[in-house]
């Protein structure tokens, strides 16, 4: 069925509401029930980071790497990804242009670096797991009531002033400088390094939880997509659409792909930025 | 190579330079911090919903599908994820956003 069927009668799924063909308005519709589920996910993650803003960790402290550079780099790597994303989803309407004009060998060449794209994204976002999952050299110390302390070495400058001891830091900037304070607190403390679903070196565990589910999701919707691309892919190279006369399946790819770059400006923002 | 009604190339890169500059605004502003936390959170939210925009109208096509079309696609958005997160954000705790 599809476009061809459009002469037939109603009762047999003639017809095209709305001038759109049944694959195009279906994709139309499982990607807005897709939006619904990503409301949810944002909007509880947005929820859990204003109930426990003192204690939340800020994205732009626990992301700081950045291949080939020294030192704290907030948001640069993200950043990147982001650039990444557009960039294929740039390729991918390039694609579908090419496609109405029916010009294969542009299409070919389009889904390809949309496909690459996609694999760098991919990839990219293995390397910030990684590093999440990893943690920081010195990590941090879990107290006895599953609070995050981060332990200040001796000598450094806290609040214009230096102590001969570790000191420690609650939260972002609740540093505790007496010596009986510390001492109570480091009793039954556990050293905890990196992230995952129960330990978070960073602040609360459930940042950790909810960056791998939404991550993940959106990464899992990626590499869906990196999976259909390909498919097209190779089905633009066997000439598959030439011969159908026309190319409303990388339309319908693409449309896929448009909105996994679309949710991924939406956790841009609420998860690295907000 | 014959242009189409949905405009050409053209359009479609000066999309990706809108996407672009503000992708870089949003970073800059994450990173330099020019204004209070409260200014720069709404900022981000707007921007974004342009970004959205964009992609959406130009990328996605909706702005060439008939207008039937387009509504069936911006009423439910507009009127469930607001719902949606209106229950969520106020209904769930005594949090004012």
């Amino acid at each position: 069925m599809g476009v061809e069927s459009t002469t037939e009668s109603v009762w047999r799924g003639g017809v095209k509401p709305f001038k759109a063909s049944y694959g195009k308005m279906m994709m139309w519709f499982f990607l807005l029930t897709d939006a619904l589920t990503f409301s949810g996910f944002l909007g509880a993650y947005g929820f859990s980071r204003f109930k426990y803003a003192e204690t939340w960790p800020l994205a732009e402290n626990v992301f700081t790497h950045f291949p080939g550079i020294h030192g704290d780099q907030p948001l640069l790597y993200v950043a990147l990804m982001t650039f990444i994303l557009i960039m294929s989803s740039v390729t991918m309407v390039l694609a579908v242009h090419h496609g109405k004009n029916m010009d294969t060998k542009k299409v070919a060449w389009w889904m390809g670096f949309t496909v690459l794209g996609g694999i760098i994204f991919l990839g990219s976002q293995a390397w910030e797991w990684m590093h999440f999952i990893h943690g920081t050299a010195e990590g941090a110390l879990q107290l006895a009531d599953g609070s995050i302390a981060k332990v200040i070495a001796a000598g450094t400058e806290v609040m214009g002033q230096k102590y001969n001891f570790d000191v420690l830091r609650l939260g972002t900037e609740k540093f505790i400088t007496d010596p009986t304070t510390i001492a109570t607190l480091s009793t039954g403390a556990e050293h905890v390094y990196g992230a995952n679903m129960l330990v978070n070196e960073y602040g609360l565990p459930q940042f950790a939880n909810f960056f791998f589910f939404i991550t993940g999701f959106h990464g899992f919707h990626v590499f869906t997509g990196v999976l259909l691309n390909t498919i097209v892919f190779i089905n633009v190279l066997f000439g598959t659409y030439e011969k159908r006369g026309h190319y409303e399946m990388v339309e319908k790819v693409g449309l896929y792909w448009h909105f996994v770059d679309l949710v991924w400006v939406f956790v841009f923002t609420f998860f690295y930025l907000v | 190579m014959s242009h189409d009604k949905h405009g050409g190339t053209k359009q479609i890169w000066l999309v990706f330079w809108i996407l672009l500059a503000l992708t870089t605004v949003e970073v800059a502003l994450g990173i330099y911090k020019p204004v209070s936390y409260e200014i720069l959170k709404w900022t981000f939210i707007i921007l974004t919903l342009v970004k959205a925009y964009y992609i959406v109208a130009y990328f996605m096509h909706v702005k060439h599908e008939t207008k039937g079309f387009t509504w069936t696609l911006a009423l439910p958005t507009f009127i469930l994820i607001p719902y949606l997160l209106f229950i969520l954000l106020t209904e769930a705790s005594d949090l004012i956003l």
